[in-house]
């Protein structure tokens, strides 16, 4: 048995049941790693001792009545995007550096009601909005696999604090690859379910038709609990689905063997990485030695995905974060002179400059004039990679590829060069356009970084999809790798 | 030179459900400011709007009484701009796919005639909140509680070619959206308000000129006003040889006059695009059938029938017809008293509409109900009281001391119709007023009204004048 932090959810859970362990004593135990640990990676906004202790207390009261659920008593940490009542919520912006917010998100709320323990809020690229965590008004977060490195984005202080051992598992919200990205970079598994999987309620909108909240763990199994309580229509979010939630953590063994694996050809083109390429064909290896087949497909598309995704994520953003106005919440500025005053000083101020530029890019694509040659047009070749998604789930179960082009990149590699930092979302970018499930999984390592295997499902498709990860996961231990010094 | 007018109308009409078209925050007017305004009214971070199904509904009604066509799918569309009592921004509306369209509507003009006025397309949003600037100190104060208050938008064709048809077609428009029951209609409140497209062109020209839009008009008067003003500012700006600027106005009611916006309040690029937090609103042909079959019948039909089954004049028919709820009372008014349809129509649009008017009061909130009306008319019909002893009848009615019947007998005021009793009372008037009893007889008939006039004096007004005269002229002539 691995230290405490180095285990899974799961493992954590028996520790529970068997009583070997207390929800206050693992809680007390993250805190301190947080206190003693994290100024090296910076991976947290706002730590919540107080909160997770009572928390924690009333988990082993219920655990002491013989109540509470496989969750009840484990610790994790929210992305700061959730809102959490009483609770200090940023968005990692200066714009929300003193909101407190006054309700739940949905996510918190149904895992609170699980009786799962929050540690704190974790960094994040401002407003979601960006590959590598460097957006942050609260600074960049670090990858603990090499602390000169970016732990990927947007949701890099989950990802950072769960590769470190500061939390056992987090919550993560993935609108380009901002789960799986940051997941590969780290060597965790990071899942983005089905867009209307998980309501959106409470968590602050960054593209509204793209955002999805999921989670960034150390297993599949780690996932399929978090994600069986997170799932589920919301009454609140129009765009959540009316769907049954599966029981996941009961499905994780039930992968088929023969599983036909899509490869798209466009997954492996001139800007994937040769040693990444690699590590990802023997993942796939891996697979076929189980019995699967491997079928190469076409996405014809595909490319066009990040062009497609940076018109209609920055549309939809420039409307959402309208809000932030100086007047009823958030950063307002001194003595404004006029209301234009008031509006340009309190968004001048308020918002950096990654934040700005999408603004500015999605104000454009919506004007007069410039709707149909963009908005219209990326909303059309939008449906064109959603066709080519579903018809190649006509013939493949699962498709499969690497999640990043390269492993983790030094900070302020890519800060001068916004394309740069776009590409690196390539791969993932699609899975989200077509609104589809996606897992990254460890599935290698260069260097001593972490490489991710990208394994994407039909709608709804969680259960085989993390059916698959697990399987990979039982034959292979890249998941169980540890960064150096973080032991 | 002779100029033509063309006027489209926009009206803005607030559906009367109980909660806000995304949000279950209560729509009450009046309250304390921003005491109903939820988190989603404020427009906080990651709040989402959900569409009350009821404001749907309330649309599919106005597009099937307009004859409009019911879209199978309509979008809701955000338009973006900033303004402080506009908590996100942009305000939920719809633009490419409005959820009814293609209808029309029929005025009636001054001389009577018919004419179809058609409407373009009706279209669901929220309302946007209130900024006061006054009483703050130089500062304004916003009021979130209107935010997000349904509202569906009635966009008319140019069809109009006068202040009086606007005035005509508006008119109809808030009698109907009264009459479905979706709007109070109440323009004081702000329920009820248009926006007039005004342009002129000559006399058989086919084009259209180039139009002006008029904002935010509340009442019938400042409608006709307004476009007054504009048709007359607009031809002395032509004949003067210079041309109508494309721009929106607003009407001043203390100078009778409309000036224009400041141009920075409409140089909005409103970046319309699908709201991506609402699924588009996808109407089966199973509720459009649903809530045809439970649509009322409507104003025209049911003056109709009001005139042919009761033999009604149109007039009459128009003015019991102004609203449903005058319409039922009146029906209810008949039910009780059927053989008199007539006098039914002439009481409530006589006795109790002036007492509804001198005491401000809507017919729902009557001090008389239409079964007690009802029994008065009875009582008049079967000759137990005239109408002018009924006139004072129905005051004591007003006033809450009773049935008619009860008053009636309380006061006796029943119509004496003893022939003997009324004999003698003849008898006394004639001896009282011999010289005049002499005239008659000798043929000086107009004299005749003097002698009824007497005997009513002494009955107090109890006796049936038919009767009293029949009773004169046996003894007199």
């Amino acid at each position: 048995m691995s230290a405490l932090h180095q285990a899974t959810l799961a493992e954590l859970g028996d520790l529970i049941a068997r009583r070997e362990v207390s929800a206050v004593e693992l809680t007390r135990h993250f805190l301190d790693r947080i206190s003693a640990l994290d100024a090296q990676l910076n991976s947290f906004i706002t730590v919540l001792p107080e909160r997770a202790l009572a928390q924690a207390k009333a988990a082993d009261a219920r655990l002491a009545r013989g109540e509470g659920g496989p969750l009840t008593g484990l610790p994790i940490a929210h992305k700061d995007i959730f809102c959490a009542r009483d609770t200090r919520t940023t968005c990692a912006s200066r714009m929300l550096e003193g909101f407190v917010a006054p309700y739940d998100a949905t996510v918190v709320q149904r895992l609170d009601a699980a009786g799962v323990v929050t540690l704190g809020k974790t960094n994040m690229d401002e407003f979601a909005m960006g590959s590598s965590n460097e957006t942050s008004f609260f600074g960049p977060v670090r990858n603990p696999w090499d602390t000169a490195r970016v732990p990927g984005g947007s949701s890099g202080g989950s990802a950072a604090a769960v590769a470190a051992g500061l939390a056992p598992a987090g919550t993560g919200t993935d609108t380009g690859g901002s789960i799986r990205q940051p997941a590969a970079l780290t060597g965790l598994t990071g899942l983005k379910p089905t867009y209307g999987r998980v309501s959106r309620w409470g968590m602050i909108a960054f593209a509204s038709s793209l955002d999805q909240a999921g989670t960034l763990t150390r297993s599949a199994e780690d996932a399929a609990l978090l994600l069986a309580a997170m799932a589920g229509f919301d009454a609140k979010d129009s765009t959540s689905v009316e769907a049954a939630v599966p029981d996941y953590a009961a499905a994780l063994n039930a992968a088929p063997e023969k599983l036909r694996i899509g490869v798209p050809k466009e997954f492996f083109d001139e800007g994937l990485a040769p040693d990444v390429a690699s590590c990802v064909r023997e993942a796939l290896a891996e697979y076929e030695r189980a019995g699967a087949t491997l079928v190469e497909i076409e996405l014809p598309n595909l490319h066009l995905s990040v062009p497609t995704y940076y018109v209609v994520a920055p549309a939809e953003a420039s409307s959402n974060l309208s809000r932030f106005d100086g007047v009823r919440f958030g950063h307002r500025a001194a003595d404004p002179a006029d209301l234009l005053d008031l509006y340009e000083r309190s968004r001048g101020e308020g918002f950096g400059a990654e934040v700005k530029r999408r603004i500015l890019t999605g104000t454009y694509v919506l004007s007069a004039g410039y709707y149909d040659a963009y908005y219209l047009k990326a909303q059309q070749v939008r449906q064109l990679i959603t066709n080519d998604f579903a018809r190649a789930f006509e013939s493949v179960d699962l498709i499969m590829g690497p999640t990043t082009p390269t492993p983790a990149f030094e900070l302020g590699a890519k800060t001068a060069d916004p394309v740069q930092m776009y590409l690196n979302d390539i791969y993932t970018i699609g899975v989200n356009l077509a609104g589809l499930p996606g897992i990254s999984v460890p599935c290698g390592q260069i260097d001593g970084l972490p490489v991710g295997l990208q394994i994407v499902a039909p709608h709804f498709g969680e259960a085989p999809l993390l059916a698959a990860a697990h399987r990979y996961q039982q034959a292979t231990d890249w998941h169980r790798r540890w960064p150096a010094g973080w032991a | 030179m002779t100029w033509e007018t063309v006027i489209g109308l926009e009206i803005h009409t607030q559906l009367a459900t109980r909660s806000k078209i995304f949000s279950g925050s209560a729509t009450t007017y009046g309250a304390a400011p921003n005491t109903q305004a939820s988190l989603i009214d404020l427009g906080y971070p990651g709040v989402l709007p959900v569409l009350n199904a009821e404001v749907v509904r309330m649309a599919i009604r106005f597009g099937l009484a307009t004859g409009c066509t019911i879209a199978p799918r309509s979008i809701f569309a955000r338009k973006n701009y900033f303004y402080p009592d506009l908590p996100k921004g942009y305000q939920i509306s719809q633009y490419e796919l409005p959820i009814v369209h293609g209808g029309h509507l029929d005025i009636e003009l001054a001389d009577g005639a018919r004419k179809r006025i058609g409407i373009t397309r009706a279209h669901l949003e929220e309302d946007a909140g209130k900024s006061l600037h006054e009483d703050y100190h130089g500062m304004t104060g916003v009021d979130l509680n209107r935010a997000g208050t349904p509202l569906i938008e009635i966009v008319s064709e140019p069809d109009m070619r006068s202040a009086e048809e606007a005035v005509a077609y508006m008119r109809r428009i808030h009698q109907l959206v009264r009459w479905l029951g979706i709007s109070d209609g109440n323009m004081q409140e702000g329920s009820f308000r248009c926006d007039a497209n005004v342009s002129i062109r000559r006399q058989g020209e086919p084009k259209l000129g180039t139009r002006t839009e008029i904002k935010n008009l509340n009442s019938f008067r400042f409608v006709d006003r307004a476009i007054r003003f504009e048709v007359e500012r607009q031809i002395e700006v032509l004949e003067d040889g210079g041309r109508v600027v494309q721009e929106t106005r607003l009407y001043d009611p203390d100078a009778d006059a409309t000036r224009p916006m400041r141009s920075k309040e409409e140089a909005n690029d409103y970046r319309y695009f699908p709201d991506p937090d609402l699924l588009p609103v996808v109407i089966e042909d199973a509720l459009i059938e649903q809530l045809r079959s439970t649509l009322p019948e409507l104003p025209e039909a049911r003056r109709a029938r009001l005139g042919t089954q009761f033999g009604l004049s149109d007039y009459d028919a128009g003015v019991l017809t102004a609203s449903r709820e005058v319409a039922d009372y009146f029906e209810a008014v008949v039910a009780s008293v059927p053989s008199a349809p007539k006098l039914a129509a002439n009481w409530v649009m006589g006795e109790l509409g002036g007492a509804l008017n001198r005491d401000g009061l809507e017919i729902g909130a009557s001090r008389i109900d239409a079964a007690a009306l009802g029994g008065l008319v009875a009582r008049i019909e079967d000759e137990t009281i005239s109408g002018k002893i009924a006139k004072e009848v129905f005051e004591a009615m007003w006033a809450g001391e009773g049935s008619a019947d009860a008053i009636i007998e309380a006061k006796g005021l029943r119509q004496i119709t003893d022939t003997g009793a009324l004999e003698a009372i003849v008898d006394e008037v004639i001896a009282a007023n011999p010289s005049q009893a002499d005239e008659l007889r000798a043929g000086k008939d107009k004299l005749l009204g003097f002698f009824v006039g007497q005997v009513m004096k002494r009955t107090q007004g109890k006796a049936n004048p038919g009767q009293v005269n029949a009773l004169i002229r046996a003894r007199l002539k």
